[in-house]
């Protein structure tokens, strides 16, 4: 099993636009990294889950997030938005770090774990505070897949 | 505080675990002990059963129905949804605070977001520490008996003298409705509200010890609970034996639940054998074990006062003080009533003073209560808080009963308070010479006496000792930390949680 994120899955810049546009250019990532083999079966999961409750999060943060039969593996990519992406938390505020989280539909709870490790750092300040602060998609990715593993 | 609590959402692989690592921050901040339950996609470890017995509150943070909550139906519950926990996890915390603070089971009144549920026996071992919730039970049910009884029976003084009760074998009020109730006689009035009075005062210890016993162990301790408190007041042994009957039933029924039993017998067993095991057991223990030693300590109790005739006038007025605070209405309040009203029919001085001091004495319970639950508000519940508007005609009126539910509900902070107070009211009603020749009647009886003003005054004494006393020890037994200010919006400058 491959880390949970490489550099080439780190956006630092990511593209201007609304929520599908901003999720659709972090998933062609996930897609050309071969992690995820249908974009648009990806993309329908993505929106179902975001139909339920939007995955915005006080404090600028958007979740993006699903269980796919179009993913192979569990997979994140990491996106930083300088316009801000509305995913629609409570606060109201703009997301400027969006997790595009991707789950694997038939995962064993092995798999798991990681994102669940990774879920539970995305509500630590010292965490994002990292993440709104590094300068280089190596060092992102290198600084996430650390802290998953710790 | 021990928390345990739920995390779920809808894919189970993100909010679900943000949830638990902000509630696992908040708790911890807050210095609460918690485990967290992920019921996620990356498989969760179920809470022990001795994690559950031990805990003191639910917190259910979650947008899917939560698998097996009936686990939790012993605990006082916070339910919200996921994301409210990853924004607020403090202010779950402190809502969960509350939600064990008002946690009064099969009662309203706790706070919108909190929903108490009634409080069932534990499963698992470490059952010793549900021992408030099994209280609270009974106390809640109590409440309105001490509530509806007691204003009745003042009423009945009100309106018929402090005659109504008197003389002891056959009371004026039992005289006159078993001669026929003439609604023209202000006193027959009088009669009947005190005989409703007195019967619904005549459930207050078996429903104390039957919902204890219901709380343990559901239903069929229910009459093992009952008989067994009802037994305590014929043996006289008052409501610390009410409690004994109580917690024996339900500790009882809930070992002879985990018996085995041919499947033949199953199904009889809640509704034939344990209700009939379990009481004929408690009825023995109460009439046997507890029964007679309290009717040879009253006995001892009895003699040994008339002994100390002669003795220093305020240190008497201290020990019967302490002795009409301890139980009210158990054997040494008994003792010491019944030594004070014994000695009105020698009619000397001496015995006329101490008729005064036990009176005082006796009221300063209910009063100090009732003005504790004013002072201090947020140290009792919603239906403590009721009871104490109650407490204060009860008090008046020298129903010691009144500050039973207190007691009961948190014994070791509020009986040694209010002894205090009572030696207090009676050293200064005996010191200041009040005196009284009504064996009853509170202030009703006050026009009466001699000295009046020495003995409100020792009754007011007495009664702002025992408030500040049990205020004092409510508060610095019961660690209560500020309550934070619901988590900001702002991301990076607030507080820095452990970091792996």
């Amino acid at each position: 099993m491959s880390d949970l994120i490489t550099a080439d899955l780190v956006d630092l810049d990511l593209p201007a636009g609304d929520r599908r546009e901003v999720v659709r250019s972090l998933a062609e990532r996930l897609v050309e990294a071969g992690r995820v083999t249908d974009l648009d079966q990806f993309l329908a999961d993505i929106e179902a889950r975001e139909a339920q409750m939007p995955t915005g999060l006080d404090g600028g943060i958007g979740i993006p997030h699903c269980r796919s039969a179009a993913v192979t593996e569990p997979t994140l990519g990491f996106g930083r938005s300088s316009a801000g992406v509305d995913f629609g938390a409570e606060d109201g505020n703009p997301a400027d770090l969006v997790f595009l989280i991707a789950a694997p539909e038939g995962g064993g709870s092995d798999h798991m774990t990681v994102l669940a490790a990774l879920a539970r750092r995305l509500v630590r300040k010292s965490f994002t505070g990292e993440l709104r602060s590094v300068t280089d998609p190596a060092a992102a990715a290198g600084f996430i897949a650390k802290e998953v593993s710790a | 505080m021990r928390i345990v609590a739920v995390t779920a959402c809808p894919t189970g692989i993100a909010h679900t675990y943000m949830a638990a690592e902000a509630l696992e921050a908040a708790a911890e901040e807050a210095g609460h002990e918690i485990v967290v339950e992920t019921q996620g996609s990356a498989g969760s470890t179920p809470l022990t059963a001795e994690q559950l017995a031990e805990a003191d509150v639910a917190i259910f943070a979650a947008d899917v129905e939560v698998r097996d909550k009936d686990r939790f139906a012993h605990l006082p519950q916070v339910s919200v949804g996921v994301k409210k926990a990853i924004s607020g996890g403090d202010l779950l915390v402190a809502q969960a605070e509350e939600a064990v603070k008002n946690h009064v089971p099969a009662a309203a009144g706790a706070p919108a977001a909190a929903t108490p549920a009634g409080a069932k026996a534990p499963t698992g071992p470490g059952a010793a520490s549900k021992v408030r919730a099994w209280l609270m039970t009974g106390v809640s049910h109590v409440i309105p008996f001490v509530a509806a009884g007691g204003l009745l029976i003042a009423l009945g003084f009100a309106l018929g003298g402090y005659q109504i009760n008197l003389p002891d074998d056959s009371p004026l009020y039992e005289q006159i409705l078993d001669g026929g109730f003439s609604a023209g006689s202000i006193t027959a009035w009088g009669a009947l509200a005190f005989g409703i009075g007195s019967a619904a005062f005549g459930f207050l210890v078996p429903v104390l010890a039957g919902y204890i016993a219901y709380a343990m162990a559901d239903r069929p301790a229910l009459v093992p609970g009952f008989v067994g408190g009802a037994i305590a007041v014929t043996t006289g042994a008052g409501f610390l034996g009410g409690l004994v009957a109580g917690f024996v039933a339900g500790g009882l029924v809930m070992w002879i639940k985990t018996w085995r039993v041919p499947r033949a017998l199953a199904g009889i067993m809640p509704v034939l054998v344990i209700p009939l095991l379990s009481t004929a057991v408690v009825g023995l223990l109460m009439y046997v074990i507890v029964g007679r030693p309290i009717a040879l300590i009253t006995e001892g109790l009895t003699n040994w006062l008339n002994g100390l005739s002669g003795t220093n006038a305020v240190l008497l007025g201290i020990l019967l003080g302490l002795m009409m605070c301890f139980d009210m209405g158990g054997p040494v309040n008994k003792a010491a009533y019944t030594f004070a009203v014994a000695g009105l029919s020698t009619g000397s001085e001496g015995a006329l003073t101490i008729m005064a001091a036990v009176m005082a004495a006796g009221m300063v319970p209910p009063l100090a209560m009732a003005l504790a639950t004013v002072v201090r508000k947020s140290l009792f519940s919603e239906v403590e808080r009721e009871n104490g508007r109650a407490a204060w005609l009860l008090g008046a009126s020298f129903i010691s009963e009144g500050a039973i539910p207190f007691a009961a509900a948190d014994p070791f902070r509020v009986i040694p308070s209010i002894m205090a107070g009572g030696a207090v009211t009676g050293a200064l009603s005996m010191a200041l010479g009040a005196t009284l020749r009504a064996p009853h009647g509170g202030v009703f009886v006050v026009p009466l006496m001699g000295n009046p003003l020495g003995f409100l005054v020792a009754v007011v004494v007495g009664t702002l000792v025992a408030t500040a006393l049990v205020v004092a020890l409510k508060t610095f037994a019961r660690r209560r930390p500020v309550v934070t200010e619901a988590a900001g919006t702002e991301t990076v400058t607030e507080r820095e949680t452990v970091s792996a």
